[in-house]
């Protein structure tokens, strides 16, 4: 009798604890969503105007359909909303997987610092790009239906592409989550996700490989649609190894931001490292470009492209090759044997630039090119898309200024965090 | 511990079930190694011929077809004619439109083509959908479930004749295009358009009857045809097929599909991966265990260098 009561005592005190802790991390996590300092700032009154806007051209497109603010056609199914946002911003989101793969498994210590930011702008970038899916989706609701699994069409590349979009997600959180657990102080539960890192590592760089490839398997169904100068059976390999080089240029255009704008969130270390993090990344930058080149030559031969070379398409291809995939080769080879980092930097917006060329290309410009009437997007969609980017900067710079993200992983001391548990654990027992 | 073990245990579980799932999914594509096959299974597949010299513009399956699928009244009747103006496309609410092309051998007699879904033998459409809104049902007809459809419009980009259609103008869209009247097909009656058809432009069987009858109508006839039957192999082969009195470029047909069936152009990527799903986990975890054995050893040596 005695027992049982001590028992409910015992839970019910537990319950209290339960939800005390809970009320304290609601109430820290609160604050922590107020804004730090001024809020009328050029960047916070233009994007937040693009951002208030843009909610409003979304509430037009899900009440009226998708016509009602883009330019897609019969003839265009998709436009910049899939091909911009979703098969481009994938591709800069593949920085993640490149440098979790050189800092984890290759354990090359030199990136570590910037590894967190990466995975975070991954993450954030896989996020709103799944919510820029939803948006151009005509049922967005039916969306669960290949996931709970009533129809599932295995022999489709886009099913394998949406499952390892949402797995990678989860990867992506997984490796970000010790930086969340430092924020919240949690060191308990730091450790055991620290412990799922290599895990979540390798899982994420398989699911990567796989996705980012399969979003050039995407455009195989089109053989016809897509002209010949853009249209390969590589299309998959192509679109894997261009990832590489799209998400190193990517950090480094990160970099070259947040450099600038965080100038206090980052450590001396990280910030004298910069230069030759730069540089170590232009070398990984230029053998993945290395490759890439080689694989167009081999489209350029296998599939006899050099006859299409005098038309118009042949212009504009040759513009995209030369001027973006052998031109940035060239001057990230100079820039390393020279050791200049500003030059890296400066090449890697043209990297991006090509990227962004070439994914548009395969997907919207080069796509049924044969149409009289062709697709253009409306400003409405190209403000949509500004409108999005704005919220995921705005939540970048949220998670930036509040967790440990630069330099690396920060020394939370157990004893000092287990002190404050108890003290948090004590006020509850006593109210 | 034990929460790290549950986790990965999870992580792992739906990692195999994706990898399995795609693993399974290789099946369909691997039957799609015999070309040219007109049936699936016992069943044979049902077929329609068009025959274009027998066409002569009444538009009556076009109103037929609207009335089976009970869709919206056009603007402009069936019997008006000046819709041969302009070269017409399916859309969301017509399923078959009739075109008309100039005829060079005699430009009295314009030549009419039927436009529809042409119910190919493996459809990219189907092979392109992920939740399997679009299916081939074993008689012929390329389907469309509503309920399944998320409006990815994957099916639009994959279709090389252009057929599903969107509602773009709709708060909850889906995708239209010919069913094959599916649903009288069941029944035993023929398709709404073959059954009005007056001059027997449309015709309706088995597939491998029809082939029979069109090759038999162009030795017979061999000035009046193009010696090819439209859609016995483009894509693959479809279930509609085309007797043509004038070459296919002339009468609105597209002429660089090839012949592979559309869902092998993916399934060489699609057997790609399980084996990057078995190769990459191990080839990754042996890695991470080669150079974290390689750091503590020259731990130990420099450990060692530092004893002696």
């Amino acid at each position: 009798m005695a027992n049982r009561t001590d028992a409910s005592t015992a839970h019910a005190e537990g319950a209290m604890t339960v939800r005390r802790v809970a009320w304290e991390t609601a109430r820290f996590v609160l604050s922590e969503l107020r804004p730090r300092g001024s809020i009328l700032t050029p960047f916070n009154v233009i994007t937040g105007a693009i951002i208030l806007s843009g909610l409003v051209l979304i509430v037009i497109r899900f009440a009226y359909g998708l016509g009602s603010v883009s330019n897609l056609s019969q003839n265009y199914p998709w436009g910049i909303w899939i091909g911009f946002d979703v098969i481009t911003g994938v591709a800069f989101a593949g920085g993640a997987y490149v440098l979790t793969f050189v800092v984890h498994i290759l354990k090359v210590k030199k990136f570590e610092p910037i590894v967190r930011v990466t995975v975070l702008n991954g993450f954030l970038a896989y996020l709103f790009y799944a919510g820029m899916l939803l948006l151009d989706l005509g049922r967005p609701w039916n969306v669960i239906n290949p996931v709970i699994g009533n129809a599932f069409g295995f022999g489709s590349v886009l099913f394998l592409v949406a499952w390892h979009f949402m797995l990678y997600m989860i990867c992506e959180f997984l490796e970000f989550s010790p930086a969340v657990a430092e924020w919240l102080n949690w060191p308990r539960a730091r450790r055991i996700l620290e412990g799922l890192t290599t895990g979540a590592v390798i899982f994420g760089i398989t699911l990567s490989t796989l996705h980012q490839s399969g979003l050039g398997a995407l455009f195989l169904l089109a053989p016809s649609k897509i002209h010949p100068l853009w249209y390969s059976a590589n299309l998959p390999v192509l679109f894997f190894v261009s990832s590489i080089f799209a998400g190193i240029s990517m950090v480094m255009i990160e970099s070259f931001f947040t450099q600038k704008a965080f100038k206090d969130r980052i450590g001396h270390e990280l910030h004298a490292a910069h230069d030759s993090i730069l540089l170590g990344l232009g070398k990984g930058a230029v053998g993945a470009l290395f490759a890439y080149a080689f694989l167009k030559l081999i489209d350029f031969v296998h599939y006899r492209q050099w006859i299409y070379l005098g038309t118009p398409m042949g212009y504009w291809y040759l513009f995209e090759l030369v001027g973006f995939v052998l031109l940035p080769t060239a001057l990230f080879l100079v820039a390393i044997r020279t050791r200049n980092a500003k030059l890296v930097q400066f090449t890697a917006f043209l990297t991006a630039a090509g990227v962004i060329l070439n994914r548009l290309n395969v997907s919207v410009i080069a796509f049924k090119w044969y149409e009289t009437v062709r697709y253009y997007p409306s400003w409405m969609e190209i403000w949509v898309t500004l409108a999005i980017i704005s919220m995921e900067l705005w939540v970048f710079r949220w998670v930036i200024s509040r967790m440990p993200v630069f330099g690396g992983a920060h020394q939370v001391v157990e004893a000092e965090a287990a002190e404050d548990m108890e003290v948090v654990v004590w006020k509850a027992s006593v109210s | 511990m034990k929460l790290n073990r549950r986790l990965f245990l999870r992580v792992a579980g739906m990692a195999g079930a994706a990898g399995g799932g795609l693993l399974a999914g290789g099946g369909p594509s691997a039957q799609a190694a015999q070309l040219h096959r007109t049936s699936q299974g016992d069943v044979e597949f049902n077929g329609m011929l068009i025959d274009t010299t027998k066409c002569i513009g009444c538009r009556a399956c076009e109103a037929a077809c609207n009335e089976a699928n009970k869709l919206p009244t056009p603007a402009a009747s069936f019997s008006s004619a000046n819709v041969f103006e302009t070269t017409r496309d399916t859309t969301t609410g017509a399923f078959t439109v009739v075109n008309r092309f100039p005829n060079e051998k005699k430009p009295d007699e314009p030549i009419f083509v039927r436009k529809q879904c042409m119910h190919c033998d493996q459809p990219a459409c189907a092979s392109a959908c992920l939740c399997k809104a679009m299916e081939k049902t074993k008689e012929a007809a390329v389907i469309y479930h509503k309920d399944r459809c998320m409006g990815c419009r994957y099916c639009m980009i994959a279709c090389p004749f252009d057929i599903p259609k969107f509602e773009y103008d709709s708060a909850a869209p889906f995708v239209w295009k010919c069913d094959f009247c599916n649903e009288r097909q069941q029944k035993g009656e023929l398709p709404a358009c073959s059954e009005v058809c007056p001059t027997g432009a449309t015709l309706f069987g088995k597939k491998r009857d029809l082939l029979e009858i069109a090759r038999t109508r162009i030795y017979k006839a061999p000035d009046k045809y193009v010696h090819r039957i439209y859609g016995e192999h483009e894509a693959g082969g479809t279930g509609w097929l085309y007797l043509m009195g004038a070459p296919e470029e002339k009468l609105g047909l597209r002429t660089n599909l090839g012949t592979t069936p559309y869902p092998e152009l993916t399934s060489g990527f699609l057997y790609g991966v399980p084996l990057v799903f078995v190769l990459w986990p191990s080839l990754l975890f042996g890695l991470n265990y080669l150079i974290k054995d390689n750091k503590v050893s020259e731990e130990r040596k420099i450990l060692r260098g530092e004893q002696d």
